[in-house]
């Protein structure tokens, strides 16, 4: 789906400025979100309907909708609802009484209009910093796109006004590779699937006849890399998103390859190869088919993942008992470990920030998601339950998402987020059963 | 460090050679989820396998020499047990050279998806490793790590993952080396 977006003129706000202002929040400073340790309190926002200017319909609700679910998943914002607001917004370009708004203390106003003519929807939006009488710099944009699509523009909408209030990048205008579930725990069947980071837009990419685990997206979200039971043995599959084609990324037969993952530049995938019961790490050339071993050890050596910048490779290893977390260069060679507490580490998954590695660590019986600098320091466990694995993480770096599998005979995986902080933990909403989730880039 | 790849970006062309024993990982079968326990009993759907009295028999191999050890827990060494029913399967599979052999490694859930994988394919791999040691030829022999994919009991206790945890000898028909 393309979209396009422009900015459009601001200066509508020069009416509204001439209202009173509240003498008691206005220090001239733009509403604005710090997310980091300690308690944030929610800043509370409203955002009325958006205006049908012709063909909407049902539509320009929904978009406004979608704008307040995004934003209030975050836990960094409180909707103010329509039920409580004073002020009306009739049309997209009359000036906004100011004095009703702060009346029901919303700090941040979202005002838009959505029109529909055939199969092409136009949105367009502006956010109000509503203490100080005025539009948010550049929080203001028009897109236009697909009815299929409207749901993306909403995410779009929320994207700016999240990165314009935190300083953060946006993640709402997303998709996630997952592993769809059904059957017994005995027998489970599972299909790759793709969804909104918010659950919804459900795709199947496979059927359920061959097992398949741990997909992920490629750096410009075109095509995944998964591990398929295909030929009957574990292979490492690279599906091309646009047309469902798969090819199998065949070694030497008599081994197994598994635990894919793209380099940053997209040309080159990482991954696990076993051999005789040992399993170590190598480093495929997609254009030129070149296959080099980074890792040579006795001990298992997977779940490997590229520094933002592909100069490092963050794995697993159980050189020395249990599984411990290790950098080396891309170039290979033994790494050097930076995982110490109690317990096993694994899945280490490199931030697209590049400050943190996301990691899966098992101790005392437990299960935790948690983060650690790339020096293995200021380690924070972020989620605790009989088994909680694989984080993702999303565009921006600031949340992960990850698998939590319930426990005994009637087990079930499903999808759930936390925050960087620990704050927000929250199950993501799936059809049935869900394991193994992998985000997108930021679409286009 | 580098190899010469020999099927690169291989499209999935292989297939396997039909398996005489389609429950083997216990998806289903008289008493999957139930099965009374113990290697060689209880879990095994014997349509197609022969008669368990017939010694000559993929029921008879399964029931009677035992198909799969057990392991401990992030190990994959065989223990004192496992090796007497290692080297029964050896010795039976050296006077039945028709068969051909797919050792499957599994694990418990206590552990992350592609660490089982891996740890799987190690237990796969020193059972294969131990009869190949008893003279059955490793060209009848190939072997697959299910990770913690296929349990075959469910519950989560260590009664059930010491079952989980094993390494199990598939025989077919047919395709013998």
């Amino acid at each position: 789906m393309n979209f396009t977006r422009r900015h459009f003129a601001a200066s509508l706000a020069a009416g509204a400025a001439a209202l009173p202002v509240m003498a008691r929040a206005q220090d001239g400073s733009p509403p604005r979100i710090v997310i980091g340790p300690g308690v944030i309190e929610p800043m509370p926002i409203a955002v009325p309907a958006f205006i049908d200017e012709g063909g909407a319909g049902e539509l320009a609700r929904n978009i406004s909708r979608v704008v307040v679910s995004d934003l209030t998943g975050t836990g960094f914002f409180r909707e103010i609802g329509p039920e409580a607001h004073i002020g009306r917004i009739t049309s997209f370009d009359a000036g906004i009484g100011f004095e009703e708004w702060r009346a029901i203390n919303a700090q941040v106003l979202i005002t838009g209009a959505v029109s529909a003519a055939g199969d092409r929807v136009s949105v367009k939006f502006r956010a109000w910093d509503v203490v100080n009488g005025r539009q948010m710099d550049g929080a203001a944009l028009q897109f236009a796109g697909t009815k299929a699509g409207w749901r993306r523009m909403a995410h779009k909408v929320a994207d700016v006004v999240y990165s314009k209030i935190t300083g953060e990048g946006g993640y709402f205008d997303s998709r996630v590779v997952f592993v769809a579930e059904s059957g017994p725990k005995n027998a489970r069947q599972k299909r790759l699937a793709v969804m909104d980071y918010d659950g919804a837009n459900v795709q199947y990419l496979t059927d359920s006849s061959a097992i398949v685990l741990a997909p992920r997206f490629s750096p410009s979200g075109d095509r995944i890399l998964y591990t398929s039971y295909e030929t009957g043995f574990p292979r490492i599959t690279l599906l091309n998103v646009g047309n469902l084609k798969r090819q199998t990324l065949a070694e030497q037969p008599g081994t197994m390859t598994f635990a894919p993952r793209f380099s940053p530049d997209g040309g080159s995938v990482v991954f696990s190869l076993e051999r005789g019961g040992n399993t170590d790490i190598y480093l495929m050339n997609l254009g030129s088919g070149s296959t080099v071993q980074l890792t040579n050890s006795p001990s298992i050596e997977t779940a490997p993942s590229f520094s933002p910048d592909g100069s490092q490779i963050c794995f697993e290893s159980d050189r020395t008992g249990g599984s411990q977390i290790y950098i080396m260069s891309t170039g290979g060679g033994e790494g050097r470990r930076i995982s110490n507490g109690k317990g096993r580490y694994g899945t280490p998954v490199w931030s697209p920030r590049g400050d943190l590695i996301a990691f899966t660590k098992q101790a005392e019986g437990r299960f935790h998601i948690g983060v650690m600098r790339t020096d293995g320091s200021e380690e924070r466990l972020l989620t605790a339950s009989f088994l909680d694995e694989g984080p993702t993480w999303a565009p921006n770096g600031r949340v992960i998402m990850f698998t939590r599998e319930t426990s005994g005979g009637g087990g079930q995986a499903s999808l759930w987020s936390v925050d960087i902080t620990g704050r927000n933990l929250r199950q993501i909403p799936t059809e049935g059963p869900a394991s193994d989730p992998a985000w997108s880039p930021l679409l286009p | 460090m580098s190899f010469t790849p020999k099927a690169l970006l291989l499209l999935a062309t292989l297939t396997l050679a039909a398996c005489q024993n389609p429950d083997r990982y216990g998806s289903g079968g008289a008493d999957g989820m139930g099965g009374t326990g113990g290697p060689g009993s209880g879990y095994v759907d014997t349509t197609g396998l022969g008669d368990p009295n017939d010694p000559r028999s993929i029921a008879y191999f399964n029931q009677t020499v035992g198909d799969r050890v057990l392991f401990a827990v992030d190990q994959s060494t065989v223990s004192t047990e496992g090796r007497s029913i290692l080297t029964a399967q050896a010795g039976w599979l050296n006077q039945n050279p028709g068969y051909a052999i797919i050792v499957e490694g599994h694990a418990d859930e206590q552990g992350t998806r592609e660490y089982n994988l891996a740890l799987g394919a190690r237990r796969a791999a020193a059972v294969q490793q131990f009869l190949i040691s008893q003279g059955v030829s490793g060209t009848r022999m190939r072997t697959i790590s299910y990770g913690k994919e296929r349990p075959i009991e469910v519950c989560s206790t260590e009664s059930c993952y010491s079952k989980n945890r094993r390494a199990v000898t598939v025989l077919s028909v047919g395709a013998g080396a």
